[in-house]
């Protein structure tokens, strides 16, 4: 996984983010993947995998909400942290990177709608 | 529909100028124009890859091509770029969220805390948030040791992002620009002169091009340089960690002339950086027969197998642009002795954006580019101001036990406010801009704690210096 590389390497299983605690920054996953699963009535269901690249916990920088779900290492998973403040630092520069946010949004809204439907 | 103008036709500086207000051409990219980067360093490398990518992004459709005629596959000085190798913590978060992750064999080490050397004393102070987020690389694949390394260049690592974006890259020296039939030519040796749109110039401080500009008719000061201190020492991987660690140190010492010093550990190696004015051999030689620098690496059994000393750019042109022409990165405007990667990306980027999206003409730049250097050129003011008040703090013993005692005590409390060592964290890392950090500084609870700090640091103190 990368001794002494950036960012924090979490075993298979450790919890990154849990449902329901207060959340300030999000995620990128730099190797491995990690999953994002939910309590509901009870029982746990698994939402999605988000794998090399990706990030997560983006919705703790636009709202103050409790983080929605909890997300765990699949496997060995190295994750860096990016801080709300110098993100939106850099977004009020850079409007643009925002929209590299907004892509993953918009791809997540279409995956739960195409979930719920199938559902 | 894309935000672009409408090129009504070319038009050279002059003409442009001359050209009156009601009927001014508008200058713009259109499809199939030919965009030139001169160097291929990171400000260039990340200048075509947001360009393509906004360019795509638009339906438009561009020719890149990278002038760089060193191979970054080359250890040693032919495939360097000659700098300390550190990405700033908001650069490595910023590259992430941009899409861009730093591969292991690119970022060597994940740098986990600075340790910060004076004579009083010496204070590891932790990475706020407890993970490496600050990564040391090698611009090349290295030092000059004659034999291979496992690392990959960063400036080559971001070379191939830009060639996978499209980008072409010509290994050729660029001896000029001439102005032909209103669009800039680029001269090599052989006489050979290649007409582009628009050229991006990424050549940094290190090469003359900026320089040539003036031949071509074009009005662009050169950047005000410094010049600066680079060695690379070698020993076993082992006792390098087992000496510095993960961490990068930092050396606040009372020594004239010397602005900043740092050892960063690389593995098997470990870069040297020195800053101050008119760095020479009798400088260096007073810094690494320091007890301070003795005290943490053994010098004299760990042999320099490469040095240089490159130039720095401590103040950019006020106007980096004209058509069809716009600097970036070093040969531009960069931030004052820190985070020069970081400013290379967003000069890069605020130039790729008003290129596809506004126009190339100097009006264009100059509305759309020059705030993103002028925001930096700004912060770059109260840096120097910063860095006045800590070389002040740095000559009196006093002031240097008032840093060490507020920062030892500060990281002995886990859950306190940490404010001297958020302060020297985002000083030393480049993470944060210098008016943030001023601010910080201007916090009355910081305030207090420093004054009743430099009361106590005024006592004799009898303790002797440990890492805490």
């Amino acid at each position: 996984m990368g001794d002494g590389a950036l960012g924090t390497v979490y075993a298979n299983g450790a919890v990154i983010v849990r449902e329901g605690e207060p959340g300030n920054c999000m995620y990128v996953v730099q190797a491995g993947k990690v999953e994002v699963v939910r309590e509901d009535g009870g029982r746990e269901r698994q939402l999605g995998v988000i794998s090399e690249g990706s990030f997560f916990g983006e919705m703790a920088l636009f709202e103050t909400e409790m983080r929605s779900a909890t997300v765990r290492a699949l496997g060995d998973a190295r994750v860096l942290m990016i801080d709300k403040r110098a993100l939106l630092r850099r977004i009020k520069e850079d409007p643009l990177l925002a929209l590299n946010l907004l892509k993953t949004l918009s791809a997540r809204l279409r995956e739960a709608r195409r979930a719920q439907e199938e559902a | 529909m894309p935000l672009r103008k409408v090129r009504r036709g070319l038009s050279p500086v002059g003409n442009l100028a001359a050209a009156g207000t009601s009927a001014q051409p508008v200058l713009s990219l259109e499809d199939g124009a030919r965009v030139a980067v001169i160097g291929g360093g990171p400000a260039g490398s990340f200048f075509a890859h947001f360009l393509l990518k906004m360019a795509a992004e638009v339906g438009l459709g561009l020719s890149v091509d990278i002038w760089e005629p060193r191979s970054f596959s080359r250890s040693g000085p032919g495939g360097c770029n000659h700098c300390g190798g550190i990405v700033s913590e908001s650069l490595v978060q910023i590259l992430a969220t941009e899409g861009i992750n730093l591969p292991l064999d690119v970022a060597q080490r994940g740098i986990e805390s600075y340790v910060v050397h004076m004579d009083v004393d010496s204070v590891r102070i932790a990475s706020p948030g407890g993970e490496r987020r600050i990564a040391a690389l090698y611009r090349g694949t290295g030092p000059r040791t004659g034999e291979a390394t496992p690392w990959e260049s960063f400036d080559g690592f971001l070379q191939r992002m830009a060639i996978n974006d499209g980008a072409r890259v010509v290994r050729s020296l660029v001896s000029g620009i001439e102005w032909r039939d209103g669009l800039p030519h680029l001269l090599q040796a052989d006489g050979a002169a290649s007409p582009y749109e628009l050229v991006c110039i990424a050549s940094g401080v290190n090469s003359n091009f900026v320089g040539l500009l003036a031949q071509a008719g074009i009005e662009i000061d050169p950047p005000e340089t410094m010049r600066t201190y680079i060695c690379e020492f070698r020993s076993d991987p082992e006792t390098i960690q087992q000496v510095l660690g993960d961490s990068m140190h930092v050396f606040l010492l009372d020594i004239p002339r010397l602005e900043f010093a740092a050892l960063i550990p690389k593995g098997e190696f470990v870069t040297m950086c020195l800053l101050g004015e008119d760095v020479d051999e009798k400088l260096v030689h007073e810094f690494l027969h320091s007890p301070e620098v003795k005290r943490c690496f053994p010098v004299d059994s760990t042999p320099c197998v490469c040095t240089c000393s490159p130039l720095i750019n401590i103040r950019g042109p006020k106007r980096p642009f004209a058509d069809r022409i716009v600097l970036i990165g070093d040969s531009g405007v960069t931030r004052l002795y820190k985070d020069g990667i970081g400013a290379a990306l967003r000069t890069a980027k605020a130039a790729a954006t008003t290129a596809v999206f506004q126009g190339i003409a100097a009006e264009d730049f100059g509305r759309h580019y020059a705030p993103t250097c002028e925001a930096i050129a700004a912060d770059n003011a109260i840096g120097k101001f910063m860095f006045t008040v800590t070389h002040a703090f740095k000559y009196a013993r006093f002031s240097r036990r008032a840093i060490a005692r507020m920062s030892r005590n500060e990281q002995a409390s886990p859950g306190s406010a940490r404010r001297l060592s958020s302060v020297l964290w985002n000083m030393f890392t480049g993470s944060a801009p210098y008016r943030e950090i001023l601010k910080d500084t201007l916090h009355p609870a910081f305030l207090t704690g420093m004054t009743w700090n430099l009361v106590l640091g005024a006592r004799p103190r009898r303790r002797g210096s440990k890492v805490v």
